[in-house]
């Protein structure tokens, strides 16, 4: 059986001593923590391991002996360090010598109550701990939900390292029975600005749970419920991503620890992307605001509307004549054409009514986009829906005449054939007419029938209108939601520091020498980006096609209203 | 030790196989491509190069030819960073795993290390690929739920695409390093 034993670089230039660590039976491995040097007592060894071992839950325990003689091998030194391994009884016990500043290393195993006595291959890893302590080693998504007893025999190794923290900080200065070497050895390592900041997020903390437990508060008082506003806070966009802001702000504020990696990142990139947002956001505003551009802005909006308005009038007229050379039922035409362009004479009166203070309203409106760049993407999107609103009664006139004409259409057909719909039993069944019903049946079927072309053309034209506005929405939402939803604080990490994101391991062969065992360096693998933004998403309450294709034809076809996005919170209907 | 031979791929271009033996159970298998010819860069070059000359002299913009530069140079970093694989080695160290690199000639590396304990077997595999039936080296992956199932059939060499004998070499070597982990006593 091949033995493998994970060394530290960091302990490379150690002194001797003897090598704590773990030991994994089941992959005949060996993970050393450290080197404790002599001169120590082997019973207060024994008590700080069993200390180590009771904080971390990590078996810790002396594995072997570490010689490192800068002149020729010392032959008393090779006696005591084999004498050691009778008091520290671990099976087996591992002697590793270096000499001089030779790279090859002898390493050699002693089993006393071995069954087999054969000269086993060992294969020695370098690794270097203060990364693999880092890391976070993600295993591959399709085998995320395995159980506990296939876990990777490499996550033990990073286990191993990662828990065993305790160990690492005491250092040569420490005035102790035991002298340790590892990672930290030299003076554990910490940063000022990141400990003043933990000590001034506690009471940030605490007020912005104050602050936001008031908004809430308000948010939710019964004031707000009523039946007509409450229905303009659901539609508007605005307030659902205000709403989701909202709550990204009480994740960050709660006071609980995250209990796990995945909770530390989520609640990292939740304050990253909100920071960038309002960084984003107050840009925008300052572009807007310098050299009034708003003003600019308030000011082209009203002939923008009219120019809309007038395209609409100049299509409705172009359909009350002769469409593309179709020849339209003249009476029905006039009739309905007269009535949209009543409908767009309102609409441009109101926006009229409404000009003296449109800049006023958007100069305050604007002012808003200092919480964030998607509150400004919705608030456009909000701005589109309320000047498009006629498209969108145009859109429902249209639908509904269609409709109600299909469906006339479809039950008169049937008339026609001697057929009834049995709403009981849901199913066509034969039926018996009188003259008179199949007279006035035939009538109004051939009426509807011929007058079907006028209004699918009106209810072509206008679905096609809403469609464009709905696809211009949906691009804005599908922005907010891209900014929303991408963990920036996850790239960030992949980038500078891409270690502690690991997707596994990678091991170099380094210079060998006959006779000497296998030296090999374990590397650590980072994971692609693409794996970061998948594994690290934001949920959101995102907007995703309600219908497929297939029923979205079939709700056109029928003249049904078509609601394309659907989101999260929305009931099934 | 170190030992190449030349072998061909499927497609006829001329591949060198690199065996290196580390020690009793850690050998290293490399397949080495042709590299990048200069020939055929100068080619492509002077193509891109001639089409937007040809389109100046029609339209007399010249932004058509500084988007000509851009455009090859761009699109040289990118087959030289992602297309373009050098060296396909696979690294398999007896009771560690196997580990599977491809070399870029811009020089990135790309690696993936499976280890022993999901690793089934190793075989060769026919294929069809567009117009021929072709072999191919593949890893099986254990599956957990089910110790005779197959959860994942992992290839190798995909870009190279070395023939039958080369495979039969490269299969032999992996082949006696996974015997010695059923010879020896299993301990887990």
């Amino acid at each position: 059986m091949v033995l493998k034993v994970f060394f530290p670089s960091c302990c490379s230039s150690a002194d001797s001593g003897i090598l704590i660590g773990r030991w994994i039976s089941e992959q005949n491995s060996a993970v050393i923590l450290a080197v404790v040097h002599f001169p120590f007592i082997p019973v207060q060894v024994k008590q700080y391991l069993g200390e180590v071992q009771r904080v971390t839950e990590v078996s810790v325990s002396v594995l072997g002996s570490w010689s490192n003689s800068k002149q020729e091998k010392e032959e008393r030194l090779s006696k005591f360090l084999e004498d050691l391994g009778t008091i520290f009884c671990h099976e087996p016990w591992i002697q590793i010598s270096k000499e001089g500043d030779s790279k090859f290393w002898s390493c050699s195993t002693l089993q006393k109550h071995s069954k087999n006595p054969q000269e086993e291959e060992i294969i020695l890893v370098y690794y270097d701990q203060r990364k693999v302590m880092l890391s976070h080693l993600h295993p591959p998504l399709d085998t995320a939900g395995q159980g506990a007893e296939d876990a990777s025999k490499l996550s033990a190794i990073f286990d191993t390292v990662a828990r065993s923290q305790v160990l690492f900080m005491t250092d040569r200065y420490d005035e102790g029975p035991i002298k340790l070497t590892h990672w930290q050895s030299d003076g554990v390592e910490a940063s000022i600005i990141v400990e003043l900041l933990k000590q001034a997020s506690v009471p940030a903390c605490m007020l912005l749970t104050f602050l936001l437990s008031l908004l809430s508060g308000i948010c939710r008082s019964r004031v707000l419920k009523f039946w007509p506003l409450s229905f303009l806070w659901s539609k508007l966009s605005t307030c659902e991503q205000l709403g989701h802001r909202l709550q990204h702000l009480q994740v960050i504020s709660s006071n609980r620890k995250a209990q796990n990696q995945n909770q530390l990142m989520r609640k990292a990139n939740i304050f990253v992307s909100l920071l960038i947002d309002v960084a984003l956001g107050i840009l925008l505003m300052s572009w807007l605001y310098r050299k009034n551009r708003i003003g600019h802005l308030a000011d082209t909006l009203i002939p923008v509307a009219d120019h809309v308005a007038e395209e609409l009038q100049d299509l409705l007229q172009w359909l009350m004549g002769a469409p593309a050379g179709l020849k339209m039922n003249r009476a029905l035409d006039q009739v309905l054409g007269r009535f949209f362009l009543y409908h767009i004479h309102l609409w441009i009166s109101y926006i009229h009514l409404l000009s003296p203070f449109i800049e006023m309203i958007l100069w305050y409106v604007g002012l808003s986009a200092c919480l964030g760049l998607t509150v400004a993407l919705c608030i456009l999107s909000d701005i589109i829906a309320l000047l498009t609103f006629h498209i969108y009664c145009f859109y429902v006139y249209g639908a509904r005449l269609y409709c109600l004409k299909i469906y006339g259409l479809s039950s008169l057909w049937r008339l026609f054939r001697g057929k009834k719909w049995n709403v009981l039993r849901q199913r066509v069944d034969s039926c018996s007419y009188d003259l008179d019903q199949l007279f006035i049946g035939t009538l109004l079927f051939t009426i509807l029938l011929f007058l079907l072309p006028t209004t699918a053309l009106y209810y072509l034209v206008f679905t096609l209108l809403r469609l464009l506005v709905v696809i211009v929405q949906g691009l804005i939402h599908l922005l907010v939601d891209l900014i929303d939803s991408l963990p920036l604080y996850s790239l960030i990490l992949r980038l500078c520091r891409s270690y502690r994101l690991a997707a596994g391991v990678k091991f170099r062969v380094l210079e060998q020498q006959d006779g000497k065992p296998l030296r090999l360096l374990m590397q650590i693998n980072p994971l692609s980006y693409g794996g970061v933004v998948q594994t690290y998403r934001l949920p959101t309450y995102s907007c995703y096609p309600r219908d497929s294709w297939a029923s979205l034809c079939k709700k056109l076809f029928l003249g049904e209203l078509i609601y394309p996005w659907k989101h999260k919170g929305d009931k099934q209907n | 030790m170190a030992e190449e031979r030349r072998f061909r791929s499927v497609s006829g271009v001329p591949i060198a196989l690199r065996r290196r033996q580390h020690s009793a159970s850690c050998r290293e298998l490399a397949v080495r491509g042709p590299r990048l010819q200069l020939r055929s860069l100068s080619a492509a070059t002077s193509a891109v190069w001639l089409a937007a000359y040809g389109l100046f002299a029609i339209s007399e913009n010249s932004m058509v030819l500084s988007a000509a530069i851009f455009i090859t140079l761009i699109g040289l970093i990118i087959y030289l960073h992602f297309v373009k694989i050098d060296q396909e080695s696979l690294l398999v160290i007896g009771s560690l795993g196997i580990q599977v690199t491809s070399s870029y000639a811009s020089g990135k590396e790309s690696t993936t290390f499976i280890e022993m304990g999901q690793v089934k077997d190793v075989v060769i595999n026919e294929a069809i690929h567009m117009q021929k039936v072709i072999y191919y080296l593949c890893i099986l992956l254990r599956d957990p739920e089910d110790p005779q199932g197959v959860s994942e059939v992992v290839p190798l060499f995909q870009s190279s695409k070395p023939r039958l004998d080369c495979l039969i070499e490269v299969y032999k070597s992996c082949q006696e390093i996974l015997e010695q982990r059923k010879t020896a006593p299993q301990s887990s």
